[in-house]
């Protein structure tokens, strides 16, 4: 289900960091997207978001930092890149849900902690999902 | 003929039923698999971040090594390792100031550059085999097979990686055709099983499985063909899951790229570690006759 929020742009100090970081992380150029919702169109965890694809990069460029930060969206993302495959612009977003990421797991908040899978779950699980899941969703 | 061959950590383990099949079958065609002396883990994702070139340690190392053992080129199988070694082997090739860091950085005595080719057993197969002289070292047609060959994420995406064509990859179903199969194209493809997120939120992996497993059931396929190992933990567990909760469909059998090749080669199924599938291939193919002599029955015999 998406949120709906209504938006102010103001010239805020620590919005402008915010975008900054996010630039530089990602190495994107966030004015490049034009809305066109093709990367929620064609994301398979759009389902589980609470804030579309399309409307992170949205809120990325104003600077809304508070509104990513308090979205379940970027922890949903699994970094399948089917946004950046079809995106008109050549935009990379799964870059950007990376960045926003790193802006958390930094600050040593992790998403997941080990010790809280369940032993037999940590037994079954493939190496490859536990390796890309702590790199993605720890610090 | 040997080519340099990585595994990764996952193929030694829970996914041998992916590896051993295969080493076997390039065996039997005349192509050795050749270990990449002390390798290490990949790190299974490429980082996305402009910043982090820790992390591109790990599968830069791995492609030092098999330079150093003087090959030029380097096979996978784990469809996550051949994304993360070759994404790291372009940044290597493309990107100057990183390359030069990570060559301080790494001590490993030689310069790295991007010089190896990393490449997936598919292209081997395709490119360098060859349909066609595949067709010809088939024992065991697969005929009857309705098998939907499906890609996932990592081996077509992003487009400066892919083995195929991004939209409409055909390597899998190809293969298909040279074992005697017949491939059911359908859809979702080439959509995300859900990857990673079976460790933060197992419990969303089954609404990840349902189209997957619905569009190919509706298209016609009897069976799914993987080559990740995540996908077949996934969408075996996913439709477990939706079995669980009465979806109305019964159990897709979820099988190796691999274990086809092997089985069409005439090698039988003890190459194949059925066992470890996530979705049980073993009573469909029994009842295609692609089980010629189980082992049990060996067994018995002996």
């Amino acid at each position: 289900m998406t949120k709906k929020a209504s938006v102010t742009i103001s010239p805020k100090k620590s919005r402008r960091e915010f975008i900054k970081k996010v630039k530089e992380l990602s190495g994107q150029n966030l004015q490049l997207c034009y809305q066109c919702g093709m990367c929620t169109g064609n994301c398979p965890a759009a389902a589980n978001m609470d804030v579309s694809p399309r409307r992170i990069i949205e809120l990325a460029r104003l600077g809304l930092e508070e509104e990513i930060a308090g979205s379940r969206t970027v922890w949903v993302c699994a970094s399948c890149l089917a946004c950046a495959v079809n995106c008109p612009r050549g935009f990379d977003l799964a870059r950007v849900m990376e960045a926003i990421r790193l802006l958390t797991l930094r600050k040593n908040v992790d998403r997941v902690r080990p010790e809280d899978i369940p032993p037999q779950e940590r037994g079954d699980l493939p190496q490859i999902a536990m390796v890309s899941g702590l790199r993605k969703l720890t610090g | 003929m040997s080519l340099a061959y990585y595994p990764g950590c996952t193929l030694k383990t829970r996914a041998r039923n992916l590896e051993e099949p295969a080493v076997a079958s390039m065996e039997a065609l005349g192509l050795k698999l050749d270990e990449v002396p002390r390798w290490n883990c990949c790190g299974a994702v490429y980082s996305l971040a402009d910043d982090d070139l820790i992390h591109q340690v790990a599968p830069v190392r791995n492609l030092i090594r098999v330079k150093k053992q003087g090959k030029s080129e380097l096979v996978t199988l784990c469809a996550f390792c051949l994304n993360t070694l070759k994404r790291a082997n372009l940044l290597m090739k493309q990107d100057v100031a990183k390359r030069d860091t990570l060559n301080d950085f790494i001590d490993e005595g030689i310069d790295y550059g991007g010089e190896v080719k990393v490449l997936h057993l598919l292209e081997v197969l395709r490119d360098r085999i060859g349909w066609e002289a595949l067709s010809r070292k088939v024992k065991l047609p697969l005929h009857g097979l309705r098998a939907a060959p499906y890609y996932g994420c990592t081996l077509l995406r992003p487009r400066e990686i892919a083995i195929d064509n991004v939209e409409n990859p055909t390597v899998l179903g190809d293969f298909l055709r040279a074992l005697g199969a017949g491939p059911v194209d359908f859809p979702e493809s080439t959509r995300c099983c859900g990857s990673y997120q079976v460790v933060s939120s197992p419990g969303d992996i089954a609404e990840y499985a349902r189209p997957i497993l619905n569009s190919a059931l509706s298209h016609g396929a009897e069976a799914l063909v993987l080559t990740c190992p995540l996908c077949d933990y996934n969408l075996g567990r996913g439709q477990k899951e939706l079995i669980k909760k009465g979806s109305g469909f019964k159990e897709m059998p979820l099988i190796y790229f691999t274990q086809l090749l092997a089985l069409a080669l005439g090698l039988g199924p003890q190459a194949c570690h059925f066992e470890l599938n996530h979705g049980g291939p073993e009573s469909l193919l029994k009842e295609k006759n692609l089980l010629p002599q189980t082992r049990s029955v060996q067994l018995i015999e002996g």
